[in-house]
């Protein structure tokens, strides 16, 4: 019993799925009371989730599932940026004829598959969890049935997808052929001399999570599903399922695979400077802003990968705080995306920026500072969580990938400042609508300011972190 | 634990840029008024600050020290004889700025003091932080206030300029913060006062030199990065021309004193001939680039570079009479660069042109603009009585010393400098009244007389009387040049 003890989060949120779905049929247009309903799940599952902290790390189920400070911290995370995604989305998903009931119940069992993946100590509960999420966002990528766009790029999305967890499949198969176990413990335990058929397979569940993080040379997928899916789809895409990826990231190669670091590191330094240089310059050209952050956040998970290339706990620890401030830059810059609307209908271009500053003084300067701190200007938050990673890159005298990474800020300033450009430079054109809900401006609000205010107490965000040593 | 009046002095503009931002934007006086009694407040915090610095020690004074993220960087700032004077000159050039507004800039007056005042902040930050990170932060800040100065007040090619100058600047300096990570790993500690202490590894220097270095050079601007300040100069409105000639080249300078040399000696001596080198083509070549430009802003900006290559060839002599000659020539030209751009904008406004053969004749319908001109135009080109002078006249004693073949071709550029600067002056001034425009040009108004009167008399006064600057420094140069000789000789002795 202790075991279901702790996962009541994950049961927790089973159970809820289950009975929001039966009310869904059972119930006419309950649409809106599932979603509201979704979001209090959320929360719910956030306080037991926080409350399940152990003091000390435990295995449950026979050594597969694991609970510690680290994974409730994901989860807390995971939890915490899905309600407000929910919460900013909320007005984008009424008004494009989304909120069906199915809407809220795949985001949470995407969220579900997330937490298990986080916890999984054994690769089968890892692909089980992995399926979970993945099989839900197929679904929400191309949710609006009737635009060819979205249709698309659920198709498109799926495809490469089972693609990659193919290969996943492949590299688990032969982890499990050389090493005789799925447990990530027993496979630590069995791995000592290094064998070719295990270097392959953790390539191959490597290229499986790169897929999933849209490091480069994977990410072809991203601009166009970023641009398809609905904006309110496209803000989980850029956030929730990265979180989870990369801790399963952390989880596997600094779990069962530690002693092979000089193994996956170069795998790893090929990855984080390929999504760098290649977000960085690739965006440049790109006239639609949803399309411009799948770039730009192909470009960010460089940047955490570079943390996790390093080897160390300040790596580990320094990547953790990367996401954490990217997901709030994210967050923000899709809240302000949320705003650019006319009359029900929603802009996602370049152009249609032009001359913000002059009708929308708040949303312009609070868009302003999430640009800044994106493209890593100090005093705002998105500098530091670069100087951070660097530092713990050139702790290990990796200068040759601290230089590629910081040049390739400096390409990537030129459109985030493009924006600023057109935002603030150009002429102005017609006003958006002012009538947002609370919920969208206080994110928007509040986030920018975390953005903005950082400098002032960095340990508040650091404290969190400072405890997780896997080494 | 005293008052923190260093750190007042960094918050108190960000604390009146915050309040400007909760005034109604419609209220233009009390947008003006306040900005105004926040700078010149400061400028007050900043002078009492002068007048109880103890000139007779070359420690850091006023020091504060404060945990800022736990077990990595601590905040700390302070000041000695050679930064307290660029915080004088900060927030002596602001409410000049701030007061020149009324008439050059039309739209968003609001945030345009906002700028100007959270650029306050950032620029006396940089000359008082004693920690690398700390530094690397307000030096690096400062281009989004003046990336939106020059981007939106701007002229007609404002978005090419801002993008060069924020693009530039950022390329620079990024390689100077990997060296500012490096030196945490290498000595373990980012604090400039323990740095000075320990030293660092004379095998790391040269790279850690190159790496500040490549911030510095654009920042300064030195010859061949220099090409981002002639654009910045003229796109910029005026106010934003004043900061940027006066007091952001000013920061690279510092951080020549405070951190190359300072804290990289050895490397310092081996890059001498190199610093030479392109500190007189910057003298010799931008300056002969300044006598052929029509537009009045290049020319001024062209001459900074001049003028700022002086004070590079100056530092890097390590004799008393260099560094010291470097130091006033910053001072020196951060006042008459001000005044300089002061002045373009005075006629900028009234004619909105800068090309310089739409004017001539000025004295006959502007006599009160015209004296003050020659002021400024002389205080430029380094006439006895002005503060150019002292400077420029330090900086060639103190490269006598090291070199005779640099000293001349220098002297060169004082030469040069004075016919750039006396052609403009003769082609904007004299000569006959043929310009339509200029029939009816009024004369100045009672704020551009005061800002201006301001500034010349103070190129006057210290020109003749320059001890109130020189005694503050000079004891801090003076144990500068001591402790770089015994590092150098230290290091000299171990090779042997």
């Amino acid at each position: 019993m202790i075991n279901l003890f702790y996962i009541s989060t994950e049961i927790f949120l089973s159970l809820s799925i289950l009975i929001l779905l039966l009310i869904g049929v059972f119930k006419n247009k309950s649409e809106l009371f599932i979603y509201n309903f979704s979001c209090i799940i959320l929360l719910v599952g956030l306080a037991i989730n926080i409350n399940l902290n152990p003091e000390f790390p435990i295995d449950l189920f026979n050594n597969s599932y694991k609970i510690d400070y680290f994974t409730t911290l994901i989860k807390s995370v995971i939890l915490i940026s899905a309600f407000l995604v929910m919460l900013c989305s909320l007005n984008y998903v009424k008004q494009n004829d989304i909120l069906k009931i199915e809407y809220p119940i795949l985001i949470l069992s995407s969220i579900l598959g997330m937490l298990v993946m986080v916890s999984s100590n054994d690769l089968i509960v890892f692909y089980v969890g992995l399926e979970l999420q993945s099989l839900a966002l197929y679904v929400l990528a191309a949710f609006k049935r009737d635009n060819i766009l979205s249709s698309e790029s659920g198709l498109k999305y799926f495809i490469l997808s089972a693609l990659s967890s193919g290969l996943l499949l492949y590299g688990c198969s032969l982890i499990y052929g050389f090493s005789s176990s799925t447990n990530f413990d027993l496979i630590y335990q069995n791995s000592e001399s290094i064998e070719y058929g295990i270097i392959f397979g953790i390539v191959f569940i490597l290229v499986g999570l790169a897929f999933k993080i849209t490091a480069v040379p994977f990410h072809m997928w991203a601009p166009d599903v970023y641009d398809g899916s609905p904006t309110s789809v496209t803000v989980i895409f850029a956030i929730l399922p990265k979180i989870a990826a990369l801790t399963v990231f952390i989880n596997f190669l600094y779990g069962p695979f530690l002693e092979m670091f000089d193994q996956w590191q170069a795998v790893i330094i090929f990855l984080s400077i390929g999504s760098m240089v290649f977000g960085a310059v690739a965006a440049i050209g790109q006239k639609k802003l949803k399309r411009l952050i799948a770039y730009s956040s192909i470009s960010h998970m460089g940047f955490a990968l570079a943390g996790l290339s390093v080897g160390t706990n300040e790596g580990i620890q320094n990547s953790i705080i990367y996401l954490i401030i990217y997901l709030i830059m994210n967050i923000a810059f899709f809240c302000c995306l949320f705003m650019l609307k006319r009359e029900n209908q929603y802009f996602d271009k370049v152009e249609d920026l032009s001359g913000l500053s002059q009708n929308h003084p708040l949303l312009s300067l609070c868009l302003m500072i999430i640009l800044f701190s994106l493209a890593g200007i100090p005093p705002l938050a998105g500098f530091f969580a670069k100087f951070y990673i660097f530092t713990a890159v050139i702790e290990q005298s990796m200068y040759f990938l601290a230089i590629i990474g910081l040049l390739s800020t400096v390409i990537a300033a030129f459109y985030y400042i493009r924006l600023i450009k057109v935002m603030y430079f150009d002429e102005q054109k017609e006003k958006y609508d002012l009538n947002h809900s609370i919920g969208l401006k206080m994110i928007l609000v509040i986030s920018s300011t975390i953005i903005l205010i950082y400098f002032t107490n960095p340990n508040i965000i650091n404290n969190f972190v400072l405890d997780i040593t896997l080494i | 634990m005293n008052f923190p009046i260093i750190s007042s002095l960094i918050l108190l503009p960000s604390i009146g840029a915050l309040f400007l931002f909760f005034i109604n934007s419609k209220n233009i006086t009390g947008i003006k008024y306040v900005s105004l009694f926040v700078s010149i407040i400061n400028f007050l915090i900043s002078i009492y600050l002068w007048l109880i610095f103890d000139q007779s020690s070359y420690e850091f004074q006023f020091t504060e020290s404060r945990v800022w993220i736990k077990d990595f960087i601590s905040y700390k700032v302070g000041v000695d004889g050679i930064s307290i004077l660029f915080i004088i000159l900060t927030t002596f050039i602001t409410p000049l700025c701030i007061l020149s507004v009324n008439s050059s800039i039309k739209n968003r007056l609001k945030e345009f003091l906002i700028a100007i005042l959270l650029m306050e902040t950032l620029m006396i930050g940089v000359f008082c932080s004693l920690d690398l990170v700390i530094f690397y932060l307000f030096f690096e800040g400062g281009l989004i206030p003046m990336f939106l100065i020059i981007g939106i007040w701007g002229g007609e090619r404002r978005v090419y300029s801002a993008f060069k100058f924020f693009l530039f600047t950022l390329l620079g300096s990024v390689l100077m913060l990997i060296a500012v990570i490096s030196i945490y790993w290498i000595a373990g500690t980012t604090d400039v006062e323990e740095l000075y202490k320990l030293g660092i590894d004379p095998k790391y220097q040269n790279l850690l030199w190159l790496a500040f270095f490549s911030s510095f050079a654009v920042k300064t601007p030195m010859w061949p990065v220099h090409t981002w300040l002639p654009d910045a100069h003229v796109e910029a409105p005026t106010a934003g021309s004043v900061l940027l000639a006066a007091i952001l080249l000013k920061m690279a300078g510092y951080g020549f004193i405070r951190f190359s040399i300072g804290l990289f000696p050895v490397a310092s001596e081996y890059f001498v001939p190199f610093i030479f080198v392109i500190s007189l083509i910057a003298i010799v070549y931008t300056s002969l680039v300044a006598l052929m430009q029509d537009d009045m802003k290049k020319l001024i900006a062209y001459s900074s570079v001049a003028h700022m290559g002086f004070v590079t060839l100056g530092l890097f002599t390590f004799t008393q009479q260099g560094v010291e000659g470097g130091i006033f020539q910053m001072i020196s030209h951060g006042i008459v660069s001000a005044a300089l751009f002061f002045s373009v904008g005075v006629v900028y406004d009234r004619t909105h042109s800068r090309r310089i053969n739409d004017y001539g004749g000025l004295v006959n319908v502007m006599p009160k603009y015209s004296i003050l001109l020659m002021v400024f135009t002389l205080g430029s080109l380094g006439l006895p009585g002005t503060t150019g002078f002292i400077g420029e006249f330090l900086i060639l004693m103190g490269t006598f010393k090291k070199s005779f073949l640099v000293a001349a071709i220098a002297s060169l550029g004082v030469i040069l400098g004075a016919a750039y600067m006396l052609w403009l002056y003769k082609r904007v001034v004299f000569g006959e009244l043929t310009n339509q425009k200029l029939f009816k040009i009024i004369d100045l108004n009672k704020v551009e007389l005061s800002i201006l009167t301001l500034l010349a008399l103070s190129i006057i006064f210290f020109g003749f009387y320059p001890d109130p600057f020189s005694n503050t420094y000079s004891v801090s140069v003076e144990n500068f040049i001591n402790e770089y000789n015994d590092k150098i000789n230290n290091y000299n002795l171990q090779n042997q």
